[in-house]
């Protein structure tokens, strides 16, 4: 190892923190939506704040989401590595649990009426 | 020519080996889907002992048939992905003779996960997958210096003992 190396790795980790920094920036705010996406299509949007289980069955398997007091979490799969229920529990904005084998994304969003009207545009 | 095919023979047996200890005895971080990688021991030593296109069938070979033994299509896509973008850079960077074996290493660790967000980002096609990014970054550096340190022992015993097969 020499000094580039070390320099090459403190390089790596600064990038490492800026990516964090400006990912904690848009997260900072509550989202108060669950969005179930399946294979990039939205299988759903769910409020954050109502307590529900949401058994999404598609033709990859079975995912079990649970949503309480304002978290989400995948409860059980079907699915071979079961990262997503080991990924537990999501409850800000931009935060989410993927579960790669399924195709499935659940993620936490605000709802902002920004993002609707260039969501309407895009149509 | 026979030589040639028995050498990447031999490297490919030994990263199957590697990457079946690993499916053995997870090497986990504690974080959901990283892992340490010791098949990427023989990818990084090939580097430095095999022309780069040995290495690259190396590389190639390898994660098609532990895709095939132990994982499933999507794992392959993911697996070639990161395998392929790390050992394009690992390759480029050996070329400009600026950093060691482990700095060498180190890119390729962080360049693998980067490969392998790209290829999950596209085939779920959704963008939040980046917000992993910095995590991945942390660990390909962590074990891209474990696999480097690794390596540069490796790679300086063969070389000591003259090692003629390659």
């Amino acid at each position: 190892m020499n000094k580039k190396d070390i320099m090459l790795m403190i390089t790596m980790l600064l990038i490492a923190g800026v990516c964090y920094l400006i990912s904690n920036l848009t997260r900072n705010e509550n989202g108060n939506q669950v969005k179930v996406s399946v294979d990039g299509k939205i299988y759903g949007t769910y409020p954050l704040y109502e307590d529900r289980e949401i058994d999404i069955k598609t033709d990859k398997g079975n995912n079990v989401i649970v949503i309480c007091d304002g978290s989400v979490s995948v409860k059980n799969a079907d699915c071979k590595d079961k990262y997503c229920v080991k990924q537990g529990h999501v409850s800000k904005k931009n935060e989410s649990i993927i579960c790669l084998p399924h195709k499935l994304v659940v993620e936490i969003t605000g709802k902002n009426e920004a993002d609707k009207a260039i969501d309407s545009i895009a149509k | 020519m026979s030589k040639d095919i028995t050498k990447i023979g031999i490297f490919i047996a030994l990263a199957m080996a590697f990457g079946y200890l690993e499916v053995l005895i997870p090497f986990s971080f504690g974080i959901p889907g990283v892992k340490l990688g010791v098949a990427n021991i023989v990818v990084v030593t090939g580097l430095f002992l095999l022309k780069p296109g040995e290495v690259f069938t190396v590389s190639i070979l390898r994660i098609m048939m532990m895709g095939f033994l132990f994982g499933n299509g999507i794992s392959i896509l993911y697996s070639l992905a990161g395998g392929l973008l790390s050992f394009v850079v690992m390759l480029i960077l050996k070329k400009t003779k600026v950093f060691s074996i482990t700095g060498i290493s180190v890119a390729g660790g962080v360049f693998h996960n980067l490969g392998q967000i790209m290829a999950a980002a596209l085939i779920l096609h959704n963008r939040i997958l980046f917000y992993y990014l910095p995590v991945l970054i942390i660990a390909g550096v962590i074990t891209g210096s474990l696999i480097g340190l690794l390596s540069d022992r490796v790679v300086k015993t063969l070389r000591l003992q003259d090692f003629d097969v390659l």
